[in-house]
């Protein structure tokens, strides 16, 4: 029988059981790593999600290079994650009803934002303006694709711009905070959302706490930008475990509804 | 093969170089291996180092800009404020917490018309540059400037902001009081208010600090100013995980304002006096004067909403990638 070790409380867990708790650990709660298809598919009803924004890809515009090329490094990472982008997006249904999803992937590049995430947060906008149906996306990312230089700065601009355009067709906007959250996307379409839901053990902030550390010279508290202090400093709505965010949503979605 | 050319490259690039080096004379040494034509592999190796020490030169170039831009006897926010804006009166606090002073605000005249000017303020010697944070704003820093903007829109004064920050303070109370949020919400509102922004990049472009007062209807560069991502510092860290990398991380970034007009992301570059701002001080603020009169006539004619829908498909139309 294959075994994980949980990276909290280090018991190891079988795998089969591991993932039938959804990539928590049974014995500490610890919400470990999901990738974005798996997130789909423990999120919305089956065969429901429709992808969108399929045929847009990124480009190596600047030849960047730093211990490899950014070209190399994007090919890479889709072979390895069999993603094209570190976010994925779509219509859905979430207990049937209807959602434009974004579901954002940290293995990819570290989740980071450059144009094409940077797109499909707009495509996925307009999507739910057309259609009118409520945006909801799931967050994970280290920040602004550095190989993208200022460009992937210009993505919280062009991202805020976009769910601001969401919000004034008073269309709700739901984001769930996952571990990590922070940079160029905490600090852009993560934050401005209607309702912000947090994950357990989520890393939530805009400096990581290896530069805060720097900065100050000082041991951070052991609970720095978890979901934990962020809802404590009122910074998200509320916490919700992974088995419960389905029907949390469903809930939300349905006061919305009326 | 000339070995003395590998000194002049960059070390991350080296071992690259190394690595086809050596897998040329592993081949070299098989009798019969007629695959490659070494001279033509030598020959394209060769070109691959010379470009490879264009780089480093770059390098310096981007290095150079970089320490000019961040050079402090430059003109600061308080000096164009001082020097442009007349009947200046600031206005402090975010109304919630309290006062971040690395970010100035408030109202003064410029050619007859009231406006709301916005800025971060690093300070000149090591006492200015502690009070003021060294530029570093915290969310009280940009909910004042939130505030200003608003009050700036309810009455319709153009917004000018003067942009010189190495980025928002990384520090545990900020990160504690929303930084993140702080910045988001600074960016959101500049896509709401229905008057004329005009962003000016003074000196230090950096990160979401910068862009929390940049998202201008017209966004425009001093000549030997910088715009970036992350610092060369920062991402040499991240990258290359030494320090080694940060003049090279200066190249990649493409932080210069010649960059920034060929990637579209701003609109101007406004020329420094030879050598930089720092020998001309006085001749840079009117210089920037004479610009900031200019655009407010351009966009006086222009109705709010129409301002505020340019600006969104403006940013809206940012990045590159290929479509199949």
């Amino acid at each position: 029988m294959e075994k994980i070790k949980c990276k909290n409380c280090t018991k190891d867990i079988e795998n089969e059981i591991f993932i039938l708790n959804l990539w928590v650990c049974p014995y500490c709660n610890y919400h470990h790593y999901i990738n974005a298809r798996d997130r789909l598919q423990i999120t919305v009803d089956s065969n429901s999600f429709i992808e969108l924004g399929k045929n847009i890809n990124s480009d190596d515009f600047l030849n960047f290079y730093d211990v490899k090329s950014y070209s190399v490094r994007l090919k890479e990472t889709k072979l390895k994650t069999s993603l094209d982008e570190a976010v994925i997006i779509g219509e859905a249904k979430i207990e049937g009803n209807d959602v434009a999803l974004g579901v954002m992937d940290f293995g990819f590049i570290g989740g980071s934002m450059g144009s094409v995430v940077g797109e499909k947060i707009k495509i996925l906008s307009n999507y739910c303006i057309e259609k009118n149906i409520p945006l909801v996306i799931f967050c994970a990312s280290g920040g602004a694709r550095m190989q993208e230089g200022v460009i992937s700065l210009m993505q919280m601009a062009k991202t805020v711009s976009s769910v601001n355009r969401v919000k004034e067709s008073k269309i709700p906007y739901i984001t769930i905070i996952t571990n990590p959250t922070s940079g160029g996307v905490s600090a852009s379409f993560a934050t401005v959302a209607d309702i912000i839901i947090a994950e357990p053990d989520a890393l939530f902030c805009f400096a990581g706490p290896r530069v805060v550390k720097q900065t100050i010279k000082k041991n951070l508290p052991p609970d720095f930008g978890t979901s934990e202090r962020n809802l404590k400093n009122g910074q998200v709505d509320m916490i919700v475990n992974r088995n419960e965010l389905r029907s949390t949503l469903t809930n939300l979605l349905k006061l919305f509804k009326e | 093969m000339d070995l003395k050319k590998l000194e002049e490259i960059p070390k991350s690039y080296l071992k690259e170089i190394l690595g086809a080096l050596s897998k040329l004379e592993k081949l070299k040494k098989i009798p019969f291996f007629t695959g490659i034509h070494f001279k033509d592999a030598e020959r394209d190796l060769s070109r691959k180092i010379e470009s490879y020490k264009k780089v480093e030169r770059d390098a310096k170039r981007a290095w150079k800009i970089v320490e000019l831009s961040r050079n402090e006897n430059r003109p600061q926010c308080l000096d164009y404020i001082n020097g442009i804006f007349e009947d200046f009166v600031k206005l402090s606090g975010d109304r919630l917490t309290g006062e971040d002073k690395s970010i100035v605000a408030g109202l003064g005249k410029i050619n007859g018309k009231t406006v709301a000017v916005i800025g971060h303020n690093k300070g000149k010697d090591i006492k200015q540059r502690l009070e003021y944070n060294f530029g570093m704003s915290i969310p009280q820093g940009y909910r004042k400037s939130q505030r200003i903007m608003q009050l700036a829109d309810r009455f319709g004064f153009p917004i000018v902001t003067l942009i010189d920050t190495p980025g928002a303070y990384p520090a545990l109370e900020a990160e504690d009081d929303g930084q993140a949020s702080a910045i988001a919400k600074s960016i959101l509102l500049m896509f709401e208010v229905k008057v004329p922004i005009i962003a000016i990049l003074i000196g230090e472009g950096g990160s979401g600090g910068a862009l929390a007062l940049a998202v201008g209807n017209e966004v425009a560069m001093l000549e030997n100013s910088t715009y970036s991502v992350i610092s060369p510092e920062g991402c040499a860290a991240i990258l290359w995980k030494n320090h080694s990398g940060t003049k090279l991380a200066a190249r990649e970034l493409r932080l210069t304002s010649r960059d920034m007009l060929r990637l579209k992301v701003i609109d101007r570059i406004i020329p420094e006096p030879i050598g930089g701002a720092q020998n001309a001080p006085g001749r840079m603020v009117k210089i920037v004067k004479k610009y900031i009169i200019g655009t407010l006539e351009r966009f006086a004619s222009i109705p709010g909403e129409e301002l505020k829908s340019r600006r969104a498909r403006k940013f809206e139309s940012m990045g590159f990638f290929s479509t199949e």
